[in-house]
């Protein structure tokens, strides 16, 4: 069974308190030590997350470095978020949506195409939100990794089955994460419409961190 | 054939494949492992994308005949046969760690039986084409099987590949095929395998070819393929 574990930490404190609409996203520092939290504020939303080590940017997020060494495929409450050298870079402190994938990656136009067709080659997509934010602080394209889907249902089968299921978030669900170094975060707030991973409408979500500035 | 190469255990190797080439790999030893990243040859950024190769074809595993696509949604490869109906792609390399787990080694003290990962391999020989830590990217795991429980968990199967286990890789693109036969990270012993390659010629695939119709996905990464070789 899952576990659901809410966080003592209060919005009025918060230093950063920003809603991002949907198809928008997000870049931005925490220090070590502070934490971040997403609320999927509608329900079914789809965030595409990707972790940097502030001081070392190729010191990135490693989905199946994670997954690996923790040794289940999905993320929840405990999860060591780790980088391609090991480092923890975030830990999943709290989590009332309780599981989330990290396996699915980013939608694209280009993937779009492959996956629904032509027609699709000119819709928003997370790579173009991820490009974009990630240029404001040097994150081009070789240097984006395999993402986290925080409120993403992707589940995985023992025959070796992945499917796309509906969420298991609902509204007002939230993820937060301490930082265990000073990392950088780069958020895009899915825009997909082609399948139910935003339950075929996405919706914006808000963002609250707490750290001394 | 035009080339067979014998991947010795725990060592690392490099191969450009053009269009339409057949690369076959071949266990040589229980338990081996081919550790491989694919790039697009002739684009500084085009690589494989396992997350895309997954959730276009549902699968979260690799086997025939799926096709391995890139970032830019165009076929790498198609995975046009093999005696194991799984290949791990969900759980990364060896790292320096896992090497260094069974003892320090050194080429001083060990020679050419120096003990590296697959992280060191793959690294050395991106840096052969003028590539680097920015490259690493999510591997396919050739002739392993790492399980997955009902709630998830991954457990490694160690008696997944014999020697004589084999796959065939047909390029839809020019290619830089980089690998590594170091153990796979969650292998209990460093037991490493000798791995063969062999590059063939290959033949035209038709409108029937079992990658081309096994999903509409398929079919449009490879259509995507055709658009930048031809
Ligand atoms: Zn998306």
């Amino acid at each position: 069974m899952t576990v659901l574990i809410e966080s003592p930490l209060r919005p009025p404190a918060a230093v950063l308190d920003r809603t991002v609409a949907a198809g928008d996203g997000y870049v931005g520092r925490i220090p070590a030590g502070g934490s971040l939290r997403i609320v999927d504020l509608h329900g079914n939303q789809a965030v595409d997350t990707l972790f940097y080590d502030a001081g070392n940017l190729a010191n990135r997020y490693s989905a199946f470095d994670t997954i690996r060494e923790q040794g289940s495929a999905y993320l929840t409450t405990g999860s060591r978020l780790l980088s391609v050298d090991l480092d923890p870079l975030v830990t999943i402190t709290a989590d009332t949506c309780g599981r989330h994938d990290t396996l699915g990656g980013a939608c694209a136009q280009e993937s779009n195409v492959v996956r629904y067709g032509m027609h699709t080659r000119h819709q928003h997509a997370c790579r173009e939100t991820f490009l974009r934010y990630g240029a404001e602080v040097g994150i081009g394209a070789r240097d984006l990794g395999h993402n986290v889907n925080f409120f993403m249902n992707v589940p995985l089968t023992p025959d070796g089955g992945l499917t796309f299921a509906n969420g298991v978030s609902a509204p007002g669900a939230y993820v937060e994460v301490r930082a265990e170094r000073d990392v950088v975060v780069l958020i895009s707030n899915c825009p997909q419409v082609n399948n139910p991973c935003n339950g075929w409408d996405p919706t914006p979500v808000r963002l609250l961190g707490w750290w001394s500035a | 054939m035009i080339l067979s190469h014998d991947i010795p255990a725990a060592s690392y190797w490099s191969v450009r494949l053009r269009t339409g080439r057949l690369l076959r790999l071949t266990a040589l030893d229980d338990g081996a492992v081919c550790s491989a990243l694919i790039f697009a040859a002739s684009d500084p950024v085009d690589r494989l994308n396992v997350p895309d190769t997954l959730k276009a074809q549902l699968s979260a595993r690799i086997r025939p005949p799926m096709v391995l696509m890139s970032d830019r949604g165009t076929a790498l490869c198609s995975v046009t046969g093999s005696s194991l109906d799984w290949h791990d792609c969900l759980t990364g390399h060896s790292l320096d760690g896992h090497a260094e787990a069974a003892g320090r080694s050194s080429n001083a003290t060990d020679r050419n039986d120096w003990r590296r990962s697959a992280r060191y391999g793959l690294l050395s020989e991106l840096r052969k084409h003028g590539r680097g830590p920015t490259d690493l990217h999510g591997c396919v795991n050739f002739f392993a099987k790492v399980a997955i429980g009902d709630d998830g968990r991954l457990a490694y199967d160690p008696r997944h590949a014999t020697a004589g286990d084999w796959v065939t890789l047909r390029a839809e693109q020019e290619l830089l095929f980089v690998c590594s036969t170091a153990p796979h990270p969650m292998s209990p012993t460093w037991a490493p395998g000798a791995v063969r390659a062999e590059v063939h010629v290959g033949t035209r695939y038709g409108p029937d070819d079992p990658s081309v119709t096994f999903r509409p996905e398929s079919a449009r990464a490879l259509a995507a393929a055709k658009a930048v070789t031809t």
